[in-house]
Order: structure tokens, then C-alpha cells, then sequence
């Protein structure tokens, strides 16, 4: 198998998710098989196929340029973990 | 009068020979009975659902104009946003999240005058199809308590086949209308996609994800579609064309309708009792008229391939926002900082530069432990995937590919579509099989989707309908099993015009189990 | 022996577009609101919330680009950059990434200074995406809480990214100014760098002429710029600091990657940004929430025709038009769109463009720059001004006393008549003036006598005595007509 703890463990960063040792062994174990498994579009030359990104083809979709009502602040920030009275709060940030 | 079906209970409520409180009350009490077994629905609140039943009732009794559904209880997968009341998608991550704003669908229901009973169960984040991966306890089948009730839209079904609600709203990313409403023997529509608007509904999948109702009969299905479809100018991807009037066509007969039969939907790993049930229903089909003949979506056999790396890349992203941060679940903080200091005390006492350089620092740590708490087992594989297939190196080998694929399988479709009206075969390769059978194994359980996914890939139209029940030789009591129809994009007139026409000739869609 | 080197800039400028609503949802894009006032379900990224373009910004977006001579493919769409941090409340930013609105443009810019000859910049792309939130930051580092204010999340923002065209830090400087100004003509925002309606960031290396042949040293991305005097002073830093760099580990651009830096104004250095293995895997991917947008060819061609004169035409036009020069051009167009049309006016109305140029660049510039006031504030409306200007022109007023004059329109809001009998101020008739004049005559003849040996400067003496007798008389009638009758005498 191609994929190696060493890029799961990478990939867990790029996902910010913290894995366990026990929890990174079965993720590269799953995971390898599941790989494995859509390799398989590989065998499918598609040179010539557009992507398909969207189920419908639409474009141009705009909505005018209206002001529309903004939640009250209180409604806004109901939902955050940490917060005061204005403002969300994380850990300090430096230089990051 | 909860065996009778939302159209017929309509009925009785627009001439008054029935209250909405009443109607409100006894499934309240099916639900206060069997719930308890059941699991299908994650909160109720009883007195908000009486006190709106009781609105209606007095604006009816008033003689005030009254919206399509009329008091009809409505039960909601919790993965679709109610201003007010908590959303959770099955997920710790959102366990005391109560969105401030209501879904499309919901503002519509609400001004259709339904009563939203309550929010049903489903797989965290909508990725499983047993519900066992809700975060707050597992659904089962009221066909037989030890099996799952399909999902991730399993309590959406499964208050339908314990009569603990009429109507249903469930949404479907990769089958999860349809595979749930086959094991549970009820009848469930997955519309096109740009149907039904997505606006509140939580994404899972963003270009697979859609909403569709979930009921007893093909009519009541047509009846809540009517409520739920049209466009929505909050989402750009809903498509701007008129909802026809669909409870008005269904009794319309075909003429010379043609039924395609996918020749790879028949191989290897098709239970043969499922397969008998469907090749009975075609005969249904051919008695009423239609012909039907064999086709083949070559692609088909790459749809897992393409739909698992394009719902985990599209979950990876749209699942970003729960950091913690703005809404949901976070982290012990103290315990993470000191979690944090005593690994780099460590580090430096063992002067390991290359470690301390790797360190997280506070932020990415609260994030990278917030998720990991806040999420379960499903969710993170399909993140991690997601997240693998997009990245540098991987994402030309495996996403663009995908969504190449992806075309292929929509031009098998548009192929086909030019020879047959209607694509038949089976929801899924199976009977519901037991709680736990499936959930050491993802790529077992993803391969159940096999049959449902290439509709949301190429955004057609699919319904399942309950067409037979397993002998119960080998499953020990009878289990629903599923007929799946696949219609052209924005067809659902005619396909729930085709699923009713089944429904005329048999009564497998009347059965239900005993709690 | 230090080696010679050549600058290598290349400028991304972020800009706020001017529109009432943000780029995905219906809140108000108003700078300074208390903290978490403008947001919606959408620009904070709740869960079940959807993004819907915002027109106008699309079509400042395209107006901008077709400005900046860029081609505009018809299909374009929008992707999903991905990372995480508190300000971005998605996790990812909705921008643009294979295929943006518009490519491979230029703008000109030359110099009236002359210090570079004039040249055209390449635009690589303008795309239009969402702007983040704003991280507030405790004084005292680490001590407490970052604070997360989402007001700007969602403001619609059109990067420019120039091409590596620039040679020193002043084309960078007037690549600036150029392009701010066409922003402003164009009305497509309020490029205003205090309040981060206009950002920069700058790619800079240096090539260093080695022994045997060009060196290029790593390229550094220099963040925190917020102006643009800050941009040519960590030019300057990083070109020397990347010498030195050069010098000492002989590093080029094969062997390092693309750093970041952050400038920092107070100490004048630039330092380094902590940067993550994985920082720069942004995973894009098109978002599935959005379509993609198709202009047809008509509809270019329909907002090109419909653009606005732009700095660079109606520089040229001025100079020919009105005769100035292209250092008075450039201080007009400057100054905007406002101002250019109040010169045309007065340059009409009083049928002489050099003297009207001189005055507004001179005496209205003055004006509004000692009392910090804008035109609009400014008293004197442009047919006042063209009626001093006609006056100075046609020789009825003397420029000392018609600067007395302007100044005194200036302070008692009034037109040049009335200020002119104020200041008793009026025209001298000719026959009082020849008057004068022979009476001076006959009252020095030591002065004749200087002026017939050939020193005309004696006459000087003559105008300062004629000014005693009448305030008004014009000097150089004065001297004119002195001089004829001297002339005349035997």
C-alpha cells in the first residue's frame, strides 16, 4: 500500500483532527483499503472529458446589490463556544 | 386512523372531521409509546406541536385560507436548519447548536400550516447509511428491532413505518432518502437536484446533496414535494423553473411506458430475495402496460470509486467551519494548554529541535483537538479522505478524475434515457442487516450504495417504493425490501405518476410492521 | 567590489469594491461598525447557510479589468481556498483560482519627473474574491484572548496581480499611484489604505550581475504595507537585505523557496513569518455553491464603451487641448476627477489654458492644501476664477495685484468686481496713465539720460514713483509708455 502513516498523520494536520496513535494505525489501515479501492478511476482514460463539478449546468446566478438585514449581535455570537460581549475569543495568536 | 395516509387524513382535516390537535396528540402518543424502541427522533416538543396544531385548528375554524398541508404533523431530519430550535446533525459537534434562521424548506412548511413534530435521527453529518453513526444513540428498523433503519435519513423512515408521524423529510447525498425509506418499506424520493432548495439544510456534500420527502404513498410524497420544491434565490444552485402541481397528474395513466432494467445492477452481491422482489415488480409493470427492456450504464461500476472521493472532498471542505471557534463544540482549553506545555517541557528536556518545531501551536491544537472530540469515527475518515484527495499531488490523480468520471456516468444516463422513461432495479443489494454487522468494515458499508450514488452524481431524479418483504427464512422475521425508479433531470411529475401507478396495483407500501 | 543588482517587484494590490452589500450576502460593508454588527448566517458560515454573488460587485470587478486592459474569458467560477484561521469562519475563502474573471492585462505609468522612461506593466489577473474578518490582538502579546470581529468577513475584494515588471522602488511607488487613481475614476472603490479599502503586498528579488552572469536570489513575499510610502521603504530594505543575504550564504532562487515577511515601519526592517510545512496546500476546488459566470463578448464590448476617460487620455488630452505641460497635467489629474473638470472650466471660460493651469495648480492648489479643505469646500465657483484669470490674461490687472485680489475672493466669498473696488483696485484710464508718465519724464532727466545711454534698467525707478502717484497703474504700461516717450525725445 502507497499510503504510509507518515501521510496520515500528515493529512490529520492539513484537517486539523489529532489522532491517536491506535486511531492512526486503523485510519491507515482503513484508509489504504479504501484507496485502494478508488484507484480503480485510474484504469479510465479521461483525457478528453470535461469535469463535471456541478450536478445541473447553470451560470449566472446574482442577486442584486440590497441591503438586507444583519442578525442582532447577541443572536450572532448565541452559538459561539467563547465569546464577550462583542467579539468570538480564541487563544492569543502571534505571528500566525 | 395513524394507518391512513397523509392525503386521506387531509381529507378529514379540511372538512373539520378531524382536528389537527387530535391528529397532533395521537401520533404524539405513538411516539411517547414506541420511541422508546424506536429511536427515530432526537427532540420532540410536544407542547409547541399541540400549540401550533391548535393555531391552525382556530384559522381553519375561523374560515381563514389554509396552506397545503393543512395540520399535518411533519417530522424533520436534524440535519435542516429550525431558527430556534437546536440542529445537531447527529453530531456532538453541534449538540447545542440552534440556528438563527430557518431552512427554505422549513420557512415553506411552516407557511404550508404543517406541524413540525419533531427532528429525527440520523447519521452524524448525514455519512452512513444505518444511522448508527449518530452521536446520540442508534436508530433501529420497526421491522425487527436488532437491524439498522438504512440511513443516514433513518429515523426520517423509521418514524414513518412506526406511524409516529404522516409525513417526512429526509435528504439524500448518496442514497439516504432511499435506502432508508427500502429498509423501512416506506416510500422515498431523492428529487433532481436544484429541486429543492438547500438553504438551511447543513451540507454534507454540496453538489450531491438534496431534500426530498419521505411518506407512506407515492401521493403523499407528490403532496409534500409540491410544499417543498421551487426556486429559492438564497441558493444559487436551485433551479429556476415552475414546480408543477404534482398531486394533480398522479392518477394520469401512461401509455407505451418504457422501462430500462441496468445490466449491472444484477451481478454479484445482490441478495436473492431482493432480486426475486424486483423482477416481480417488473412483471407488475408489464401487466400494467409498460414494456421493458435491458440496458447498461457502463460507468456504474465506478460510481462508489467517484462518490467517495467526491463527498469526502466536498465534506473535508464544507466541515472546515467547525473549528471551535463560531458555533458548536470546543475543547477543554485549559486542559489543552497544559496538554501543550507539558509536551514541549518534554521536548525540551529531551532537546528534540525537529519535535518543537512540529509543535502545534495553541490555535492549531484547539482546533485539531475540538475536532477530533467533536467528531466521530465516520466523519473523520470521510475528512481524511476529503482532505487526501484534494491535496497537492493527489488532487488531479483523484478528484479531477472523479469528476470526469463523474460525466461519464451523467452521459451513460443521458444515453439511456433516449431509449427508456424509467430505470427500475433494486434501492439496495440487501435486506436492512444488523446493528453492528457493517461498522468494522467502511468500505462493506460504502458498497451498499452502489445502486444509489449515480443518481447524485449525474443530479437525476430517484424514488424507492416498497415492493416485497423478505420470507423471513433467513432473516428471521419479514423485512421491507425496495424497487428503485431513476427519472430524467426535473421528471419527478412523471416518475411519482409511475411509482403511484405501482402503488394502484399492489399493497406492499400498506404494510406495517408490528412495534 | 560589490556587485551591481536589479529591483524585481511585482505588486498584488487588494482592493475593497465599492458596494453596498458584500459579495455573498446582504450585509452592509460599512467601515467602522461596533464589533459583529454586520453579519448574517452567511458571511459567518453557518452551518446551512448559502453564498449568492453579488451583481454590482461582478460588474466592478469586470469594469476594473477591462480598465486595466486584461482579457476576459467567458467562463469563469469560483473556488474554495482552503485554511484555517479564526478570522475565516468557512475555513476556506471563496476566491478564484484556474480560471479568474480576467488576464494578462497592463497598465502604463511614466513619470513627468522623468526618472524612468514610461512603460507597461503587466496584470497577470484580477479575480474577485472575499475579504476575511479582522483578528483583534491583545497589546500585551499572548497575555490574553485574540478577539474575532466579522463585520468585514464577505467584503468583495478584487486582487490585482501585476507581473515582476517593476525595476526600482519608485515605478512601484507610481504603479500605485497609477492605479489607485484609474480606481478612483473608475468609482469601483474608495481605495481609502486606512480603513484596508486598499491593500498591498509585494514580490521582491533582486538580480545581482555576478561573475559569470545574473543571479536571482529567493523571491520574498513582503506583507503589513499599509502605505505607500511603506512599500518603497521596504523595497529599499529588501533589496539591500538580500544582497547582504547573498553574500554571506550565496543562496539564489533555486535553493529556497518563496518566504514571507511582514514590514515592519517603526524599525524599518521586514522579519519573518512563522510559516507551517503544510501552510501552503491550500486545497482549491470549485465551489459547489456557486455557478459559474458567462460574459459574452457583447457584453465586454458594451462596459468598455460605457468606461469613464481615464487618467492617462485625459492627461494627454489636457496637454493638447489646453497647451500645458505634462508636469501640470499630472498635478490636475492627481488631484481627480472633480478638479480636472473645474480646470476645463476655467480654462474655457477664460480662453487661456497655460494661465489657467498655473492658477489652479498654484493658487487653488495653495488654497486647499494650507486649509486642508476640499474643492467642494473651496469658495470661489470656476466661472469666478475664470473671470480673474481673463483679466490677468488680457492685461487688465498686473499679477501681483490679481493675486491680492484672488486672495481677498477667497476670504469674503466674492467675485473679482467687487473684490477689486474693495482693494480700489480699478483700471487706470490711458490718457491719466501717459499723464503720469510725462510728468516722470520731465521730473528726471537724470534717469532719460541713463535710459538714451542704454541703461533701460534706470527705468525701474520710474515705476515705483508712478505706483505712488496711482496704486493702479499697470507697471508694465507704465515702463512702455516711459520708454516711447524717451524715445521720442531729442
Amino acid at each position: 500500500m502507497s499510503l504510509t502513516r507518515a501521510d496520515v498523520e500528515k493529512v490529520s494536520l492539513l484537517g486539523r483532527l489529532r489522532l491517536g496513535d491506535a486511531e492512526l494505525d486503523t485510519m491507515t489501515e482503513q484508509m489504504g483499503r479504501i484507496v485502494g479501492y478508488i484507484e480503480q478511476l485510474g484504469e479510465l482514460s479521461t483525457d478528453n472529458v470535461q469535469p463535471m463539478a456541478h450536478a445541473q449546468e447553470m451560470h449566472n446566478v446574482f442577486a442584486d446589490d440590497a441591503l438586507g438585514a444583519s442578525l442582532p449581535r447577541d443572536a450572532a455570537l448565541a452559538n459561539a463556544p467563547k465569546k464577550d460581549a462583542e467579539c468570538y475569543r480564541v487563544p492569543a495568536v502571534l505571528g500566525e | 386512523m395513524l394507518a391512513r395516509s397523509a392525503t386521506d387524513l387531509l381529507r378529514d382535516l379540511s372538512v373539520r372531521k378531524l382536528s389537527s390537535v387530535e391528529l397532533t396528540q395521537a401520533y404524539l402518543d405513538q411516539i411517547k409509546l414506541y420511541d422508546g424502541q424506536v429511536k427515530a427522533f432526537l427532540h420532540v416538543d410536544p407542547a409547541a406541536a399541540l400549540a401550533r396544531a391548535k393555531e391552525i385548528d382556530d384559522r381553519r375554524a375561523a374560515g381563514k385560507p389554509m396552506g397545503k398541508l393543512g395540520g399535518l404533523p411533519v417530522a424533520i431530519k436534524d440535519v435542516i436548519c429550525t431558527k430556534g430550535q437546536k440542529t445537531t446533525c447527529g453530531s456532538k459537534m453541534l449538540e447545542n447548536f440552534v440556528p438563527p434562521y430557518d431552512a427554505t424548506v422549513v420557512k415553506r412548511l411552516k407557511e404550508a400550516d404543517a406541524v413540525l413534530i419533531g427532528k429525527t435521527n440520523m447519521d452524524e453529518f448525514a455519512m452512513g447509511g444505518s444511522t448508527e453513526n449518530s452521536a446520540f444513540f442508534k436508530t433501529t428498523n420497526p421491522w425487527d428491532k436488532s437491524r439498522v433503519p438504512g440511513g443516514s435519513s433513518g429515523g426520517a423512515a423509521a418514524c414513518l413505518a412506526a406511524s409516529m408521524a404522516p409525513l417526512s423529510i429526509g435528504t439524500d447525498t448518496g442514497g439516504s432518502i432511499r435506502q432508508p425509506a427500502a429498509f423501512c418499506g416506506v416510500t422515498g424520493l431523492k428529487p433532481t437536484y436544484g429541486r429543492v432548495s438547500r438553504y438551511g439544510l447543513v451540507a454534507f456534500a454540496s453538489s450531491l446533496d438534496q431534500i426530498g420527502p419521505m411518506a407512506a404513498t407515492a401521493e403523499d410524497a407528490a403532496l409534500l414535494l409540491e410544499v417543498l420544491a421551487g426556486h429559492d434565490p438564497l441558493d444559487s444552485t436551485s433551479a429556476n423553473i415552475p414546480t408543477p402541481e404534482y398531486t394533480k397528474s398522479l392518477s394520469q395513466p401512461f401509455q407505451g411506458l418504457k422501462l430500462g432494467l441496468v445490466k449491472e445492477h444484477f451481478g454479484p452481491g445482490l441478495d436473492p430475495e431482493v432480486e426475486a422482489a424486483v423482477r416481480e415488480a417488473v412483471k407488475v409493470y408489464q401487466s400494467l402496460g409498460a414494456t421493458v427492456k435491458d440496458i447498461s450504464l457502463p460507468h456504474s461500476k465506478y460510481g462508489i470509486a467517484t462518490y467517495y472521493i467526491i463527498a469526502p472532498s466536498e465534506a473535508s471542505s464544507n466541515l472546515a467551519r467547525y473549528d471551535g471557534v463560531h458555533y458548536g463544540y470546543r475543547t477543554d482549553e485549559k486542559q489543552m494548554l497544559a496538554e501543550l506545555a507539558a509536551e514541549r517541557k518534554s521536548l525540551e528536556a529531551k532537546q528534540d529541535e525537529k519535535g518543537l518545531k512540529n509543535l502545534d501551536t495553541a490555535l492549531i491544537r484547539l482546533y485539531r483537538k475540538t475536532r477530533a472530540e467533536g467528531f466521530g469515527p465516520e466523519v473523520k475518515r470521510r475528512i481524511m479522505l476529503g482532505t487526501y484527495a484534494l491535496s497537492a499531488g493527489y488532487a488531479d490523480k483523484y478528484y479531477l478524475q472523479a469528476l470526469k468520471v463523474r460525466r461519464l456516468i451523467r452521459s451513460d444516463y443521458d444515453a439511456a434515457f433516449q431509449e427508456v422513461d424509467f430505470i427500475i432495479g433494486p434501492t439496495a443489494p440487501n435486506p436492512p442487516f444488523k446493528i453492528g454487522e457493517k461498522s468494522g468494515d467502511p468500505l462493506a458499508m460504502y458498497l451498499e450504495d452502489l445502486y444509489t450514488v449515480t443518481a447524485n452524481l449525474a443530479g437525476i431524479a430517484g424514488i424507492s417504493i416498497p415492493c416485497g418483504l423478505t420470507s423471513g427464512k433467513t432473516t428471521g422475521s419479514p423485512l421491507p425490501i425496495g424497487l428503485q425508479i431513476q427519472a430524467r433531470p426535473f421528471d419527478e411529475d412523471r416518475l411519482l405518476r409511475a411509482a403511484a401507478m405501482f402503488q394502484r396495483g399492489t399493497d406492499w407500501h400498506t404494510k406495517r410492521p408490528n412495534l | 567590489m560589490p556587485h551591481s543588482y536589479d529591483l524585481i517587484v511585482g505588486l498584488e494590490v487588494h482592493v475593497q469594491l465599492q458596494t453596498k452589500s458584500k459579495l455573498f450576502c446582504r450585509c452592509s460593508t460599512k467601515f467602522g461598525g461596533p464589533p459583529n454588527t454586520q453579519t448574517c448566517p452567511v458571511c459567518i458560515g453557518m452551518p446551512g447557510s448559502l453564498p449568492v454573488m453579488n451583481r454590482e460587485a461582478f460588474r466592478l470587478g469586470l469594469k476594473t479589468a477591462i480598465a486595466l486592459n486584461c482579457e476576459i474569458p467567458q467562463f469563469t467560477k469560483w473556488d474554495r481556498k482552503q485554511y484555517y484561521y479564526p478570522d475565516l469562519p468557512k475555513g476556506y475563502q471563496i476566491s478564484q483560482y484556474d480560471l479568474p474573471m480576467s488576464q494578462n492585462g497592463w497598465l502604463e505609468i511614466s513619470d513627468p519627473k522623468k526618472e524612468f522612461a514610461a512603460k507597461r506593466i503587466g496584470i497577470i489577473r484580477a479575480h474577485l474574491e472575499e475579504d476575511a474578518g479582522k483578528s483583534l490582538h491583545d497589546e500585551e502579546h499572548g497575555k490574553a484572548d485574540t478577539r474575532i470581529d466579522l463585520n468585514r468577513t464577505g467584503t468583495p475584494l478584487l486582487e490585482i496581480v501585476s507581473a515582476p515588471d517593476m525595476r526600482s522602488t519608485k515605478e512601484a511607488r507610481v504603479y500605485l499611484t497609477q492605479l489607485r487613481l484609474m480606481l478612483l475614476y473608475l468609482g469601483v472603490s474608495d481605495c481609502n489604505m486606512q480603513e484596508g479599502s486598499l491593500r498591498v503586498d509585494a514580490n521582491v528579488n533582486i538580480h545581482i550581475q555576478g561573475p559569470s552572469g545574473k543571479i536571482a536570489t529567493p523571491i520574498v513575499e513582503v506583507k503589513n504595507l499599509n502605505s505607500f510610502r511603506h512599500v518603497e521603504r521596504a523595497l529599499a530594505y529588501e533589496a539591500k537585505r538580500q544582497y547582504d543575504v547573498w553574500e554571506e550564504t550565496g543562496r539564489t532562487i533555486k535553493d529556497y523557496p518563496k518566504q514571507t515577511r511582514g514590514w515592519d515601519d517603526a524599525a524599518g526592517t521586514t522579519l519573518p513569518q512563522r510559516e507551517k510545512e503544510e501552510s501552503a496546500d491550500y486545497r482549491y476546488f470549485p465551489d459547489p455553491d456557486l455557478v459559474p459566470v458567462i460574459t459574452p463578448k457583447a457584453e465586454v464590448e458594451e462596459v468598455r464603451s460605457g468606461l469613464v476617460e481615464l487618467p492617462a487620455a485625459i492627461r494627454s488630452r489636457l496637454e493638447k487641448t489646453y497647451g500645458i505641460s505634462d508636469y501640470d497635467s499630472d498635478v490636475i489629474v492627481l488631484q481627480g476627477l472633480p478638479f480636472v473638470a473645474y480646470f476645463e472650466e476655467v480654462a474655457k471660460l477664460s480662453g487661456d489654458g497655460k494661465k489657467a493651469s498655473n492658477w489652479v495648480t498654484q493658487e487653488l492648489l495653495r488654497i486647499l492644501n494650507d486649509q486642508s479643505i476640499t474643492l467642494e469646500q473651496f469658495p470661489l465657483t470656476a466661472p469666478q476664477l475664470a473671470n480673474l484669470v481673463k483679466l490677468v490674461a488680457g492685461g487688465e490687472i498686473e499679477i501681483t495685484r490679481a493675486k491680492e485680489v484672488f486672495n481677498d475672493m477667497v476670504a469674503n466669498r466674492r467675485d473679482a468686481a467687487a473684490a477689486m473696488s474693495a482693494l480700489g483696485i480699478a483700471k487706470v484710464d490711458s490718457s491719466e496713465l501717459e499723464n503720469i508718465c510725462k510728468e516722470l519724464v520731465a521730473a528726471n532727466p537724470k534717469i532719460v539720460a541713463d535710459v538714451k545711454a542704454g541703461k533701460q534698467q534706470a527705468i525701474g525707478a520710474l515705476l515705483g514713483q508712478a505706483k505712488k502717484r496711482n496704486p493702479n497703474a499697470n507697471p508694465n504700461e507704465v515702463r512702455r509708455i516711459c520708454l516711447e516717450l524717451i524715445a521720442k525725445m531729442p
